[in-house]
């Protein structure tokens, strides 16, 4: 064993000792030869004689030379070695070939890296919490009503906690926080940041250990306690410059001493995982005790026990769900969480629905893939008809088929190795830029990065690249007839038959494949301008809002409300009288923000069994947001007059309106909020609160002067470019109020991008790749269509010669083309239909099978195709035919 | 040559080498090729260069050592020589060949008496 491993070592040592070694051999076997004269002269031989003797013992010189430098090195890498610089010299000589190969497989081999890249971070990687797949994501099912549906009481969390037995511990955060919710004082100007407050245990629960200080201890979750913070780490690097003397230190946030009690690691990024896009910089315990009568506001993280499976806690939920309080002081409020405690694993909460994305963008990228083969082994095949007499030479010369073989081989390798390493330079420029790209909401894509996995990924799909390309052309050539080859590749003979059949079959599968890309890709397009052609129910362009700081504190709920009043008013008149303003307006929560849902009020005398009527969601707002966000309003805006002294007045959305008088105009009406009346003034045309693409629900608009906002967004409309209006708008705010901190200045049109980032970022995605697919597939249809007309120069000089005009040469070569093109497009249409039922549940408003996207992919297609093939056409029609005949 | 030399069987020259170097200590390549020569009654078919293939082999496992150095009639020659541990492979392939010839020969032995053919 050891004695092997020793000889292994060695032989690979002498491996690159070869030249003194060979000297010394050489040296030996003279000396060998000499002692061997030496002693036949002595036995009385003439001196030719015993050269003779002495050679025939010794056997050849050359064969026992061969055999040393077997037994002592590699032989296998010296072939290998002897390939490669073969391979290199040939590769040189043709170096457009080499370069366009190289080329079309860094492509192909890059999207295929920065695909896997995606698909492994999103979907693949396990989530960067400890022992992962014991989490669960605890909620109720879908509904319409926003995030109060998908959330539970602190009296809920809590029992559901108590009474629990499948999970080492429960656990959840405030879900209703808004992005700049902080304000960060006393180093300078005031900075916004973003903040969310976890419950006491919510590390714990993860496993995520602090990079610096400690975690929060349960005393801290109590009312009263002393306020503290940990930071995430990229605020704690940007904004404290990574002192690590902060932990223990106090900051200003929001007006108030906090202490800073320690720092989270890098690899945790909250906003990565359970809010894709968002950024969170600091995090709070969750005081539940000042929360109960909040209604739903946690969501419910739960960490099982080992062993235990989510369909068993889904049986015991199942049970302790209808034991649920809403508030346990209400013994009526018990029994509304039936039915609604659904524990998912976390991951497929956090990517679940991404899968189907995800892996048709897989499939779209190994069809690129397979794409750049077919084109590869077509250059290919053309090279290896010029060099069939080069292999045939070789072969006459004792080259055997293995090791032709194996030349080819290690040529494909040597191609794909190349365009694999300047693929993975592509990629990971990509994948940087992905990273970057802080607007995607795809949960976990900001820790995207090339990684061993990616690597050997890499790997392992240029090798198959190699293999598969490398085939094709590899059968072809070693199968190769000597004598047929020796005698046919001269000038002048046209190629066989079969020889074409074979690229036709290859360029016809390349333009089917495309095509299937292609029409996938315009079904995803037309399906994403149909998204971007949604009526929002609001205008996103010319609009643009601002978290707005302000203090309303006051001993009184009154002097609150009146102190609110006056800022309100001179913050919306100061941005109003800005030039270029043309409407301006304040509500707590945005469409396609946060959302909440407080109950429905019925109209007066009706009343509903539960779940009969949906919650609306709610907004504080002002008088002007409605105008400032573009929404359609029948009846009235609200008032400065709406306030606690005059009766309560509330805006509805259509559908509401219409459910609940279907027959007449809701405004005048009135709603019940419990004892309270509720007069409808305005009628607002539904908005897209909640997602882009579903459904819109119900949504109801309260005053700002008769129900608490939670916070303040200022919205303003202009005809400037928002951008323009940022500088001015925020001088406005902090000259009413100095603490106003540099918030972003967000168009409303952001918040719609960021809400079909997904969907832009596949699209964008699949028509690269579609382009990709469609650039190649022309190559190939050029390629095949030039070589064949290069070939045929002397058959078309003849034909010329014998009458036939530019114009017959020129449509001949056409209908060669489209010929090739149309077998590939209708095939390719074939398989599109299944594709496209295979991909039904990504399109929206769009049919499988939708015409006008099929009809136009086609038509792309045969005209690209028809370009590639006037090309090499109106040479062959150039044709002298003096000429042609004359090269021979 | 006659054809009623034996080819070697594989392995069989390294155990050759060794043991002609065990017995007469160090020796350059040609005069192994002699030795075995000799020793064999000319009976083994055996290309001189070979040996020299079979050399770096038992070298490369550590069991022979080699240096260059001056012949008695003052030639300049690799000289060879056997180590440690080339002698406690040789006591294992010795014996190893021991027994395989001994039971060859009891299994040859048998099928000619028992022949029932």
């Amino acid at each position: 064993m050891i004695d092997s491993l020793r000889r292994a070592i060695n032989r690979l040592q002498y491996f690159f000792r070869k030249d003194p070694l060979d000297r010394d051999l050489n040296a030996e076997m003279a000396t060998h030869l000499e002692f061997a004269i030496e002693e036949n002269l002595e036995c009385g031989m003439s001196p030719e004689e015993a050269r003779r003797q002495a050679m025939i013992r010794f056997g050849g010189i050359d064969q026992a030379r061969q055999q040393h430098r077997e037994t002592r090195g590699l032989p296998a890498l010296d072939i290998f070695l002897q390939d490669l610089r073969y391979t290199m010299r040939t590769l040189r000589r043709d170096r457009a070939f080499t370069i366009v190969a190289v080329l079309i497989l860094a492509l192909g081999i890059g999207a295929n890296i920065v695909v896997f890249s995606v698909v492994n971070t999103i979907l693949l990687r396990p989530l960067p919490f400890s022992n992962p797949h014991e989490l669960v994501w605890i909620s109720p099912p879908p509904q319409t009503c926003g995030m109060s549906c998908m959330t539970y009481s602190a009296d809920a969390y809590e029992e559901f906690r108590a009474q629990s037995r499948s999970y080492q511990d429960v656990t959840g955060y405030f879900a209703f926080s808004t992005p700049d919710n902080l304000r960060l004082t006393g180093r300078g100007e005031p900075v916004p940041a973003t903040g969310i407050e976890v419950i006491g245990n919510f590390f714990q629960v993860l496993g995520v250990q602090p990079a610096l200080g400690r975690l929060f201890t349960p005393d801290e979750a109590r009312h009263g306690a002393t306020p503290v913070v940990l930071l995430a780490d990229h605020w704690w690097r940007r904004q404290f410059a990574a002192d690590p003397a902060i932990v223990g230190k106090k900051i200003d946030l929001n007006g108030t001493p906090v202490t800073v009690v320690g720092v989270l690691p890098a690899s945790f990024d909250f906003g990565a995982v359970f809010s894709p896009g968002a950024k969170v910089d600091a995090f709070t315990p969750e005081v539940l005790d000042d929360e109960r009568m909040w209604g739903n506001i946690v969501t419910m993280i739960g960490r099982l026990k080992p062993g235990i499976s989510v369909s068993h806690a889904q049986a015991e939920a199942n049970l302790i769900a209808p034991k649920l309080y809403f508030n346990v002081k209400y013994p009526q409020s018990v029994g509304q969480y039936k039915d609604g405690v659904i524990p998912v694993p976390l991951k497929d909460y956090v990517s679940g629905r991404l899968r189907r994305s995800l892996v048709v963008l897989w499939c779209a990228v190994g069809l690129i893939l397979l794409i750049v083969c077919v084109n590869l082994s077509n250059l290919l095949l053309a090279r290896a008809a010029s060099r069939t007499r080069e292999f045939a030479m070789r072969t006459a010369l004792g080259a055997s088929r293995g090791r032709l073989v194996r030349q080819l081989l290690t040529e494909s390798l040597v191609l794909s190795g190349a365009g694999a390493i300047c693929g993975l330079g592509l990629a990971f420029a990509a994948i940087v830029w992905i990273a970057h790209q802080g607007s995607i909401a795809l949960p976990l894509l900001s820790s995207i990065k090339v990684d061993a996995s990616a690597l050997a990924w890499t790997v392992f799909v240029a090798i198959v690249a190699a293999i598969v390309f490398g085939l094709a052309p590899g059968l072809k050539i070693s199968r190769g007839n000597l004598q047929e080859a020796l005698k046919d590749s001269g000038p002048g003979t046209s190629e066989g038959r079969k020889h074409e059949q074979m690229r036709g079959a290859l360029v016809i599968s390349e333009v089917a494949l495309a095509c299937v890309l292609l029409i996938g890709a315009g079904l995803l397009m037309r399906s994403f301008l149909k998204v971007l052609d949604i009526d929002l129910g609001f205008q996103p362009d010319h609009a643009a809002s601002m978290k707005v700081d302000y203090d309303d504190r006051a001993p009184t709920e009154e002097a609150s409300i009146a102190k609110r009043s006056v800022i309100f008013q001179q913050i919306l008149e100061r941005v109003r009288a800005l030039p270029g303003v043309e409407a301006a307006g304040m509500a707590d929560f945005l469409p396609l923000g946060q959302n909440r849902e407080w109950g429905t009020p019925v109209p007066k005398g009706r009343t509903y069994p539960p779940g009969a009527v949906p919650g609306p969601l709610v907004y504080v707002v002002t008088p002007g947001f409605v105008e400032a966000m573009g929404m359609r309003l029948h009846g009235r805006d609200f008032a400065w007059s709406d306030n606690p002294k005059s009766e309560r007045v509330v805006m509805i959305n259509s559908s509401a309106a219409r459910f609940f008088w279907p027959n007449e105009d809701a405004v005048g009406q009135v709603l019940m909020d419990g004892k309270e009346e509720l007069h409808v003034v305005g009628v607002v045309d539904d908005i897209h609160a909640e997602t882009v693409e579903g459904q819109p629900g119900w949504q109801i608009y309260y005053p700002a002067l008769q129900t608490g906002p939670e916070g303040a967004q200022l919205v303003v409309r202009t005809s400037l470019p928002p951008a323009a209006l940022a500088g001015s708008v925020l001088h406005a705010l902090r000259e009413l109020n100095p603490k106003q901190p540099a918030a972003e200045f967000r168009t409303i049109r952001t918040i719609v991008d960021r809400a079909v980032s997904p969907r832009r970022f596949f699209v964008l995605l699949v028509s690269i790749f579609a382009e990709f697919g469609l650039i190649l597939a022309t190559l190939g249809i050029y390629g095949v269509i030039s070589y064949s007309v290069a070939q045929q120069t002397q058959e078309i000089g003849i034909r010329m010669a014998l009458g036939a005009t530019q114009e017959d040469v020129l449509r001949g070569v056409i209908r060669k083309t489209m010929l090739l093109a149309v077998t590939g497009i209708v095939l390719g249409t074939f398989a599109s239909v299944l594709v496209a039922r295979w991909i039904a549940s990504l399109l929206f408003g769009t049919q499988p099978t939708d015409p006008a996207t099929f009809g136009a992919m086609i038509l792309v297609m045969t005209a690209v195709a028809l370009i590639a093939g006037y090309i090499p056409a109106r040479r062959a029609a150039r044709i002298d035919p003096m000429v042609a005949l004359r090269g021979n | 040559m006659t054809q009623s030399k034996l080819d070697l069987l594989q392995g069989t020259l390294d155990l050759m080498v060794l043991q002609t170097l065990a017995s007469m200590g160090t020796q350059h390549g040609y005069g192994i090729a002699r030795r075995i020569e000799q020793v064999s009654g000319d009976a083994v078919l055996l290309n001189q260069g070979t040996i020299y293939a079979s050399l770096v082999r038992l070298q490369q496992r550590g069991w022979i050592s080699a240096e260059w150095g001056a012949s008695e009639n003052n030639r300049k020659a690799k000289f060879y020589a056997i180590t440690a541990q080339g002698r406690k492979q040789l006591a294992e392939d010795t014996a190893y060949w021991r027994r395989l010839a001994g039971v060859m020969g009891r299994v040859l032995a048998m099928s000619n008496e028992g022949g029932d053919r």
